[in-house]
């Protein structure tokens, strides 16, 4: 007999602890999702880090300070087996008063006690040796070698093709509308596509952990919103190698100034804390945007034109009750198992969180896990044109001429690289075609024109490969088509 | 660098890199002048951007006579393929390399492969991009419905697809107020034109539509934000002082579910800049001398490449004439170097092409004005010329003809300006 195990949620915890659920031979893993595809909640827009693991005070934060450098570890491991876009390019934490210093020493200490190792304080020479662009104010800095930057969504792709290759399987566009909870044990999920069966229900739910907790009868947290905004700019504009953060404040990590893993200067975030009510709000604002402008500055002086800037964007982190991750078994409710409040450092965290829930499954709930005999580790990352030298493409082309054929000019994606993106989506169980799907797993309209030019191409393929109309092709998911019918449409009267 | 044994190798006289109407007209033109021609375009379907400009307007200069966009794509490829020009579709450029002064390597790919040509002089003519909604600092939500007026008449025009029924558009430059047209034609609702500027940035043909179509404009308003779930819902509009500062308070919705932005275009030129191409930041495109080469010899440049322009019919006679340099390059082995008059921006001057000219030959400068003005002279003192224009617009560009002997005039330098007459 094998254990049911119902997932809710497929941002980067819920994907990770898909993965690693799916080594056991006795649990039948599902993974349910709301959106039309993962990681496109939390896990969209975020700082992209992988963080040191020196900021998260033991004391306040357990969860936060041990999962955090646990899971930076793990994920040089994670990102080789599953080919994850990444970086290992360290950070700096830049002082630029004296008393900086002391809050830097703060930082080191907690780190040794978190088991950050690499870490030191470092000078201003230094300073300017691995950093010529920064602000002429620096005066010293701590440097963590261990910080990186990985491609989120890419590698909530790759964990849920990893896990879905493993045996998982995947609902999408499933709302969880109902918790089934029979004589204090979890008996299910209700969803808007019907009941899924379960003995152990995951809430990795993300900024909607409150509201499952409460299906399930649990109200001891809440979850609000935390919005940050960001900048992006061309490429070819000159960035940092390192992270830069600026000295952290009791309340935030500061606005931070990278060369994101595609070569973009990237800054942000701001932190304004917004209602619980306001979960969808990713709106970006003109204040926010330059509260992000003037405080990445202060640090990287150079900033370009603002003309220069590709996409601006919001992200929602959140934020628990507390403020440490809520990662346990729910003793009131048998097999009911919260993974909330996981903001940052939700994205490093999240392959510790995911051995944890294991270990929680193991020790609190009582399931032996018996290991697989043959678990496929391992996952190929698409095919990406722009990384392919010129003979390896005529190799791809020989078996199939649309590696050859460009369809973003300003990332050089080819028509093969959207047409396996669209196999792979199907894969994973993506029913609705949306752009944004392409563009998450190929950097299709991610370049300095933002899709102007490949963007009708892209909606042609999708609409081809999943037999729809192109105007019935989406942006991000059903209410965001691309139009309203064919060209004809109103004159005739019946538009869509 | 290195030659690429690995992947096939091509040898022509001169690459045209673009199938738009500049590149057309000189691989046509290149050809005429013996020359062995390869011209590339990474679309399905050669034209560039004509194709999906189904409304007349083009071609009375250069064709003299009426034409519609696809109509005139469609005499210039006649041409070029009765001339017998090698062409190749959905074949995109990766790189450009400039190997020596008379060797250029061009690395292509195409479903039939990756190739390099080796070729003795490039004519680029990749035309231009769009300026999108980041660009101009719209902020809000990031939904569907928003897209540049270039891709909204792709969909519309290639595809057949209709964006949306309530349309705001951002920019009254002609692509903004030719999508006004199309969109009314189609049955949608064209809820607004927001112009930045006090004044109409499209040709006065075309600032007509308005009227005809009962379009509102709001001149020295600026679109700041977006605000809709899934799509486009409501777009936020205030009005902008003289400095393009906003006027507190002013500020309203209207609710539409498309956004346009038609917000002037940008020369696309990273291939060129990757080489060392000097840029001419007010053009956006190279600096050139009067054959078109670029600042690396045997690089020559036509169309929106060049500049941005708003006919036709001069990127097609650009094409031509960067075809004759080429033609001049590759026979002579370089363009003489000699001592060029340099052209110097003048009073109410805000860019002007070519850069550096010869004074061996006539020419055509092409300039735009940076405030409108009636009644003026574009003056060159240097060289006495005076040509006198009833009325001068940013949105017009101002065409003039020199003759050789009126450039030789000239010592080191030339000004060109506009004044009152």
């Amino acid at each position: 007999m094998k254990t049911k195990v119902a997932i809710i949620g497929a941002g980067i915890s819920g994907a990770s602890i898909a993965r690693v659920l799916s080594k056991y031979e006795n649990l039948e893993v599902h993974l349910i999702e709301k959106a039309p595809d993962v990681g496109w909640g939390v896990s969209k827009a975020n700082t992209a880090l992988i963080h040191g693991g020196y900021d998260d005070d033991p004391d306040k934060y357990p969860n936060r300070a041990r999962l955090c450098i646990m899971g930076n570890r793990l994920w040089h491991r994670w990102v080789k087996e599953l080919e994850i876009p990444h970086v290992w390019n360290g950070a700096l934490i830049v002082a630029t008063e004296e008393e900086d210093f002391d809050e830097l020493e703060r930082l080191l200490e907690r780190g040794r006690r978190n088991g950050v190792p690499e870490m030191r304080i470092i000078d201003r020479d230094e300073v300017f040796h691995l950093e010529p662009g920064l602000t002429r104010d620096a005066i010293g800095a701590l440097w963590v070698p261990i910080v990186g930057q990985i491609g989120p969504i890419p590698a909530v792709i790759a964990l849920v093709e990893n896990a879905v290759a493993n045996g998982v399987k995947t609902h999408l566009e499933t709302e969880v509308t109902g918790i089934k909870v029979e004589n204090g044990e979890v008996k299910g999920v209700e969803t808007n596509n019907g009941f899924i069966e379960a003995d152990i229900v995951i809430n990795a739910a993300g900024l909607y952990a409150d509201e499952i907790a409460r299906m399930a009868g649990i109200d001891y947290f809440e979850i609000h919103p935390r919005k940050g905004e960001y900048w992006l700019f061309d490429e070819g504009i000159p960035g940092p190698r390192r992270v830069l953060f600026p000295t952290p404040t009791p309340i935030s990590k500061g606005i931070v100034v990278t060369t994101e893993i595609s070569g973009h200067l990237m800054i942000g975030p701001n932190a304004q804390d917004l209602p619980p009510e306001e979960k969808d709000n990713l709106a970006t604002t003109e204040e926010g945007l330059e509260q992000v402008w003037e405080g990445a500055k202060k640090l990287w002086p150079q900033l370009p034109p603002r003309s220069r800037v590709i996409r601006t964007f919001a992200g929602l982190r959140p934020e628990p009750t507390g403020g440490d991750f809520i990662i346990k078994a729910e003793e009131e409710v048998q097999g009911f198992i919260n993974v909330a409040g996981i903001r940052s450092p939700g994205l490093t965290s999240a392959p510790a969180i995911a051995y944890e829930v294991a270990g929680i499954i193991e020790r609190d709930l009582g399931v032996k896990l018996v290991e697989k005999e043959r678990w496929n580790p391992y996952r190929r990352e698409i095919t990406h044109f722009f990384m392919l030298k010129p003979e390896q493409v005529n190799e791809m082309i020989k078996r199939n001429p649309a590696y050859g054929k460009i369809v973003c000019r300003c990332n050089n994606v080819s028509e093969g690289d959207v047409l396996e993106a669209i196999e792979r989506m199907k894969a994973i169980g993506v029913k609705t075609p949306s752009v944004d799907s392409v563009k998450f797993r190929t950097k299709a309209t991610t370049g300095t024109c933002q899709g102007s030019f490949c963007r009708p191409r892209i909606i042609q393929l999708l609409a081809k490969e999943y037999g729809v109309e192109p105007w019935e092709v989406t942006l991000k998911g059903r209410g965001s088509e691309i139009g309203v019918g064919d060209v004809k449409a109103l004159l005739r009267g019946d538009e869509a | 660098m290195e030659p690429m044994p690995q992947i096939p190798m091509l040898s022509y006289d001169v690459v045209v890199i673009g199938g738009g109407p500049a590149g057309m007209a000189a691989a046509a033109k290149a050809k005429e002048l013996g020359l062995n021609v390869l011209l590339l375009d990474e679309n399905d379907y050669l034209g560039g951007i004509l194709p999906q400009c189904i409304h007349p307007g083009f071609g009375i200069h250069y064709f003299k006579e009426e034409l519609t966009g696809p109509e005139f794509a469609a005499r210039l490829a006649k041409r070029m393929i009765e001339n017998g020009v090698e062409y190749r579709t959905s074949a995109r450029v990766l790189e450009i390399r400039n190997y020596s002064d008379l060797e250029k390597v061009v690395i292509f790919t195409s479903p039939s492969g990756v190739y390099q040509v080796w070729a003795k002089a490039i004519i680029y003519a990749a035309g231009a991009r769009e300026r999108h909604a980041f660009e101009i600092g719209i902020v809000g939500d990031r939904v569907a419905g928003i897209y540049t007026a270039g891709e909204a008449q792709t969909l519309m025009d290639i595809y057949g697809v209709l964006p949306g029924k309530e349309i705001v558009i951002v920019g009254s430059g002609d692509v903004g107020l030719i999508m006004a047209r199309r969109f009314a034609l189609e049955g949608a609702k064209v809820k607004a034109v927001v112009e930045l500027m006090p004044y109409p940035g499209g040709l006065a043909r075309n600032v007509m539509i308005l009227r005809d179509f009962n379009i509102p404009l709001y001149l020295g308003h600026r679109v700041v934000e977006v605000r809709g779930k899934g799509r486009v819902q409501r777009v936020k509009i205030v009005k902008v002082d003289e400095n393009l500062n906003e006027v507190p308070g002013s500020e309203f919705w209207i609710e539409a579910d498309t956004l346009v932005i038609s917000a002037g275009l940008i020369p696309s030129v990273k291939k060129l800049k990757k080489i060392g191409v000097e840029i001419d930041p007010s053009t956006g495109g190279p600096v050139v001398n009067d054959r078109l080469e670029t600042s690396v010899p045997g690089i020559f440049v036509a169309g929106n490449s060049l500049l941005i322009n708003d006919l036709v019919d001069y990127v097609a006679e650009q094409g031509e004439l960067a075809a004759e340099g080429a033609k001049e390059f590759i026979e002579k082995g370089g363009i003489e170097s000699r001592k060029w008059v340099k052209v110097e921006k003048g009073a109410n001057v805000r860019l002007v092409a070519p850069h550096y000219l010869s004074g061996d030959r006539d020419l055509y400068l092409y300039l735009r004005v940076s405030r409108p003005m009636e009644n003026v002279e574009v003056r060159i003192p240097e060289t006495g010329k005076k040509v006198r224009l009833p009325v001068v617009k940013p949105a017009e560009m101002v065409r003039v003809k020199l003759r050789a002997e009126e450039i030789r005039k000239a010592q080191e330098r030339l000004t060109v300006e506009v004044v009152g007459a």
